[in-house]
């Protein structure tokens, strides 16, 4: 199709998107003002029932577990779907060269690495209390390794994160939630029901089974982005080596 | 007043749209799909603010104080979820355009003509 004619009739579509957006607009509340029935019970009552203090988190561990679950099924279907995109071509290939950084560069990169492991592991463990969760943290996990591959070598990440371990990290944080949602339900309580002591609220314990599930979601988080950046990071050495066909 | 974080993102979803349409690389119409997904976050947490409310998280304030809705917060993080899974697949399909036909234009994949 023509390009000119393409953005013609995208303007002409996107003229009537735009009408029945407003439209839309036009009927949601007004901002600053909304008082949905759902959210203003949790707010009331999400601390006195599962002790923890981070409304949000215990919403997306326990009062929508299920949810969050087909979540992470999606998240792991996809990593899963990129590790079978890429990973066929570079079958038996041997490792291509590294690159070599300065010592300082290196040096500034770990104390950063070990820095961001800590903050890391702060998050997902605080996720219950304040800000943070499995899927935060698990992301900031991740990127503490990658900072080995930009401030030390490709080889040294892979060595870090060898793809048959992560798949097995990433299996288990994912069959975690799943294992963990399946004894609730063996026990004749509903699919991820709480069942543990809820704790004292603002203590890492606090939450009952949020915590479980959160450490579980931070594992499978942190394996999902590191098979990313593995899948991609072969797929890009290979075609810098000049060994893609 | 009061419409214009809506407003915003319908905005942003029309112009992640409009680079969409616009787009003649792979990897830039997969940047304009995260910016038109992105209008949803601003959709979400503008739906769900309180005037004047707390974040919905009771460690140093007391529970039962003004606070924005916690539900579309999670819900956001879904959203987000979800973004990140779509934008590394799509790249991967990418990845594999460029293996087979050398280009990341999509008037030069054959199959994607039209």
């Amino acid at each position: 199709m023509n390009r000119r004619l393409r953005i013609g009739l995208f303007g002409i579509s996107s003229a009537g998107l735009t009408a029945l957006m407003l439209w839309a607009v036009a009927g949601l509340p007004a901002f600053g003002d909304y008082h949905h029935r759902y959210g203003t019970l949790l707010k009331k009552v999400a601390v006195s029932e599962r002790h923890a203090t981070n409304v949000v988190t215990s919403i997306v561990f326990d009062y929508r577990g299920f949810d969050t679950m087909g979540e992470e099924l999606i998240l792991f279907t996809s990593v899963m779907g990129v590790a079978l995109l890429l990973r066929d071509v570079r079958e038996g290939a041997d490792r291509p060269r590294d690159a070599v950084v300065s010592d300082a560069l290196g040096l500034v990169g770990l104390a950063f690495s070990a820095g961001l492991l800590v903050l890391g592991l702060y998050v997902i463990a605080h996720g219950p209390i304040t800000p943070g969760g499995g899927f935060q943290g698990g992301v900031i996990l991740s990127a503490a390794l990658l900072l080995v591959w930009l401030a030390g070598s490709l080889r040294s990440y892979m060595r870090l994160t060898p793809t048959p371990y992560v798949d097995l990290t990433e299996g288990t944080g994912v069959g975690g939630f799943v294992v963990t949602g399946l004894v609730a339900l063996l026990i004749g309580t509903p699919f991820l029901h709480n069942l543990l002591p809820y704790g004292l609220a603002g203590k890492l314990s606090s939450g009952g089974s949020i915590p479980v599930v959160n450490w579980a979601t931070g594992l499978a988080v942190t394996a999902a982005f590191l098979l990313l950046y593995n899948e991609f990071l072969e797929e890009r050495s290979f075609v810098i080596a000049g060994k893609h066909k | 007043m009061s419409y214009l974080p809506y407003l915003l993102a319908v905005w942003i979803f029309l112009v992640g749209l409009f680079g969409i349409v616009r787009s003649r690389n792979f990897i830039h119409l997969v940047v304009c799909l995260s910016v038109a997904q992105s209008a949803t976050y601003v959709l979400l947490l503008s739906i769900g603010y309180v005037k004047g409310g707390t974040a919905p998280i009771f460690k140093d304030v007391k529970p039962g104080t003004k606070a924005v809705d916690p539900v579309v917060q999670a819900l956001t993080l879904t959203d987000i979820v979800v973004a990140v899974a779509v934008s590394a697949l799509l790249l991967a399909f990418a990845l594999k355009a460029f293996d087979h036909e050398g280009s990341l234009d999509p008037k030069q994949v054959v199959e994607m003509k039209g």
